[in-house]
């Protein structure tokens, strides 16, 4: 396969990976301020992710870096035209980090809910903009014929690609209430399983209308044809209304693998869709950066390639294993959570 | 010259001020996980439980240390798209794949294992919590020198041809031995280890100075010591075989670092002066010379020749047109004396501390232990000026004598915008550095606490995101 189309294919992978996992994080920030009862209960929902959200957010880290080396001129025009959008999401993010190293750090309440809400702003307002941004890259920016964003902030603001903002919030907080309702036990896995409920109709319909709506745009701005893009569409769509089934049927287990599944599609709905360009330009669809044009030389394609393909599997490897680990559920009486034990070993 | 603050001039503040708070804690990182991991071993070892305490006590310092690296770290990898496209598009096809494999090879490793050993004290088999921990410190090693393999290409690059007006990787192998790259990593790791060290021996003098627990900070003064004299002596010497490399590649940052206006040889030293710093006054009013010295350091030989800043401007002038190719003299002499004279001054802080240890006067001369409460600063100090003569001794090149900064920021970001970005980040950083700066010293100073009485609950560490 041609090398330049492995680099997409991967950077779309690397994408979806970043969405199924920390998709969930995000969803479990966002459910932070509803859900738990007591200090207790936010604490194990922020035990569920405590030890893996941070390798869950390299996923992000190296979609960027293999953004920049395998494709230049898609980093330059993308980092650079999205400037504020992406100031945005660092803002969140960097927040978002904070919350969970600070929020253990002081007994008082005000300090402890004031870090929940900021993992759950940063949460929140993460997935909007990273939907919001995907779905612009299909439905074009204004790009002129050196490649240079040309727009401002607005420009990434249309009813198509608003909407993909809400969906990617909607599913990521369905992700994590169904990821919750594996992950905890007792009443809060109860109530977990009752917000996985409730949110599913409405996170799968937003779905399936954003998903039909990529295809379209897809088909308008970037002169796709229906298929291939409708496959990894239609797919996303059975499987969030099967996501649906289960949640109602209580079958977590395939319950979360639909809602992951449905994420994993949703991002290979955009890439699917994208191809053969990387980003469609709205001023003159012929300035549009495409995957050839946009790419490194062969060679340094080549090295990567050989890296990432030794690398990748050891990668997935221990962080399959990391989940084995923290398998056991958290939350019920009965399992005592490292947290709390080191708070009582140390006094703190 | 004009007064009116450019877009390049933003981006180029805007990029020295997240890059040098970044690293006020990367190095920490690096040398704090090694050292953790040592006592953790050591405990594994002894079942001496006195090194678990300091395991616990030592980590969670390097935990809150480590979350500012993380967050901070985020912005780095997309400033460069963000303020310096040009750049990007330029560079992306060599200056890519180091930081992709970055994040690939390293930050997976360093997340996922922290994650493991933070949260794996009584999930994980004692054996296996201490290899997540060795696998963390390593990760973090590795991603230093993939980041300084990336770097070290902008002041030396190697491995390469321009195609289409475009850096083209044609040697991935010479990317990875450049020889100021293996420097550089050498230089990092070692400040690294000196932070990790000197950081642990003021803190264990801060506890001397109180009175508490003696006999668990004369443990953790004693390790720090062990690292911070042959440490801090090997980087003397490192440092100045780095400047040779650095004579070789970029003789313009060199002779600026000296002040050295004309061709010399052989070259004195000068260890301070007032005025000779720019064009018009190029002959200091006052000045302490060593002699021969400045031949040795920037070439080996006391004989060795160094190039003056006049005949290196005509020299690239000839090479590359009008311009001015010096960096700014008065900023790069200073930086690399308050670098030089403070990396002495560790190196004294950290014999005279051995010496004082040997003579088992350590927790008595509270004269010492003040002074190394202060000396906490000095890796500090001493890394932000090193970058500081790293970075600004390059220009007016970003990529040396590829690129110049000038031409290569984001020609679609306004100065306005920057200015707004700016404004966050000033917002963010203050607050962030404040708080930490807070919890370190919170946490630096509080004892630590006794072991629980159960074995389950001894194992766990006061640590957590």
């Amino acid at each position: 396969m041609d090398l330049q189309i492995f680099w997409f294919c991967l950077i779309g992978v690397l994408w979806a990976g970043y969405f199924l996992l920390e998709g969930f994080d995000f969803g479990v920030g966002m459910l932070l301020p509803f859900l738990p009862r007591d200090e207790r209960e936010r604490k194990a929902m922020f035990e569920t992710i405590g030890p893996v959200w941070d390798g869950n957010e390299v996923w992000l880290v190296v979609a960027g870096g293999a953004t920049f080396a395998a494709f230049p001129a898609w980093y330059a025009t993308l980092f650079s035209g999205f400037y504020l959008a992406l100031l945005l999401v660092l803002f969140f993010l960097i927040v978002r980090v904070l919350s969970f190293e600070w929020r253990e750090k002081s007994e008082s309440p005000r300090w402890r809910a004031t870090w929940t809400w900021a993992n759950t702003i940063g949460s929140v307002g993460a997935s909007l903009i990273w939907g919001i941004a995907l779905a612009n890259l299909v439905y074009g920016v204004p790009i002129d014929s050196d490649g240079n964003f040309t727009g401002d902030l607005l420009d990434l603001f249309s009813p198509y690609t608003v909407a993909a903002g809400i969906t990617v919030v909607l599913l990521f907080a369905f992700h994590g209430a169904t990821y919750l309702t594996l992950r905890t036990s007792g009443d809060l896995c109860e109530r977990a399983a009752a917000t996985a409920r409730r949110l599913s109709i409405p996170a799968a319909a937003v779905g399936a209308v954003a998903l039909g709506w990529t295809v379209a745009v897809a088909m308008d701005k970037n002169d796709k044809d229906l298929f291939p893009p409708l496959l990894p569409a239609a797919l996303g769509i059975v499987a969030l209304a099967l996501a649906v089934l289960f949640v109602f049927g209580r079958r977590s287990g395939v319950a979360f693998a639909m809602t992951a599944l449905g994420t994993v599609l949703l991002v290979a709905t955009l890439f699917t869709s994208l191809y053969p360009r990387v980003m469609v330009s709205s001023t003159d669809f012929a300035n549009s950066l495409t995957v050839e044009g946009a790419s490194s030389s062969h060679y340094a394609l080549a090295v990567m390639t050989v890296v990432a393909l030794i690398i990748t599997p050891v990668v997935l490897l221990y962080q399959g294993w990391t989940y084995y680990v923290f398998r056991a559920r958290v939350g019920g009486e009965e399992v005592e959570s490292p947290v709390e034990l080191a708070e009582r070993a140390t006094g703190a | 010259m004009t007064l009116a603050v450019t877009t390049v001039d933003l981006a180029r503040i805007q990029f020295a001020t997240t890059t040098l708070y970044h690293f006020l804690f990367v190095p920490l990182t690096l040398g704090l996980a090694p050292l953790v991991a040592v006592m953790q071993t050591l405990w594994h070892r002894s079942g001496d439980e006195t090194w678990l305490r300091l395991t616990r006590f030592f980590g969670t310092l390097m935990l809150i240390n480590f979350a500012i690296g993380v967050a901070t770290g985020l912005v780095q990898e997309f400033q460069f798209g963000m303020n310096w496209s040009v750049y990007s598009e330029f560079v992306g096809d060599v200056f890519g794949a180091p930081l992709a494999i970055e994040g690939l090879a390293a930050f997976f490793l360093e997340a996922t294992f922290l994650g493991l050993w933070i949260f794996g004290w009584n999930r994980l088999p004692p054996r296996i919590h201490l290899a997540t921990i060795w696998i963390a410190a390593a990760g973090t090693w590795l991603s230093a020198y993939f980041i300084l393999v990336a770097n070290s290409w902008m002041q030396h690059p190697v491995g390469y041809k321009i195609v289409n007006g475009k850096a083209e990787l044609t040697s991935v192998w010479a990317l990875l031995s450049n020889g100021f790259a293996l420097r550089a990593y050498l230089h990092v790791i070692l400040a690294g280890l000196i932070f990790g060290s000197l950081v642990m021996l003021g803190v264990s003098c801060w506890h001397f100075l109180r009175g508490h627990n003696v006999e668990l900070y004369r443990r953790a003064a004693k390790l720090a010591l062990i690292v911070a004299v042959p440490v801090t002596l090997l980087q003397l010497i490192v440092g100045n075989r780095f400047g040779e490399a650095v004579t070789s590649a970029q003789s313009m940052k060199i002779a600026a670092s000296e002040a050295q206006w004309n061709t010399c040889q052989p070259c004195g030293f000068s260890a301070f002066q007032i005025g000779g710093f720019t064009e018009d006054d190029q002959t200091p009013k006052f000045s302490i010379t060593i002699p021969r010295l400045l031949s040795y350091m920037a070439t080996g030989s006391f004989d060795g020749e160094v190039q003056g800043l006049n005949q290196l401007q005509a020299e690239e002038e000839s090479k590359f047109g009008p311009g001015n190719y010096m960096p700014n003299v008065r900023v790069i002499y200073w930086s690399m004396r308050v670098m030089a004279y403070t990396g002495v001054l560790m190196f004294l802080v950290a014999a005279v501390g051995a010496w004082l240890y040997w003579k088992q006067k350590l927790e008595r001369a509270r004269w010492f232990q003040r002074t190394a409460i202060v000396a906490i600063a000095f890796p500090y100090i001493a890394a932000t000026a090193g970058w500081i003569l790293t970075e600004m001794g390059r220009q007016p090149w970003i990529v040396q004598d590829l690129l110049r900064t000038e031409d290569a920021n984001s020609p679609s970001v306004s100065t306005a915008t920057i200015a707004f970005s700016l404004g966050v980040f000033y917002a963010l950083y203050i607050t962030l550095g404040v708080v930490d700066f807070v919890l370190m010293r919170r946490y630096a100073r509080a004892e630590p606490p006794e072991l629980g009485e159960e074995d389950g609950e001894a194992a766990v560490p006061a640590v957590g995101y």
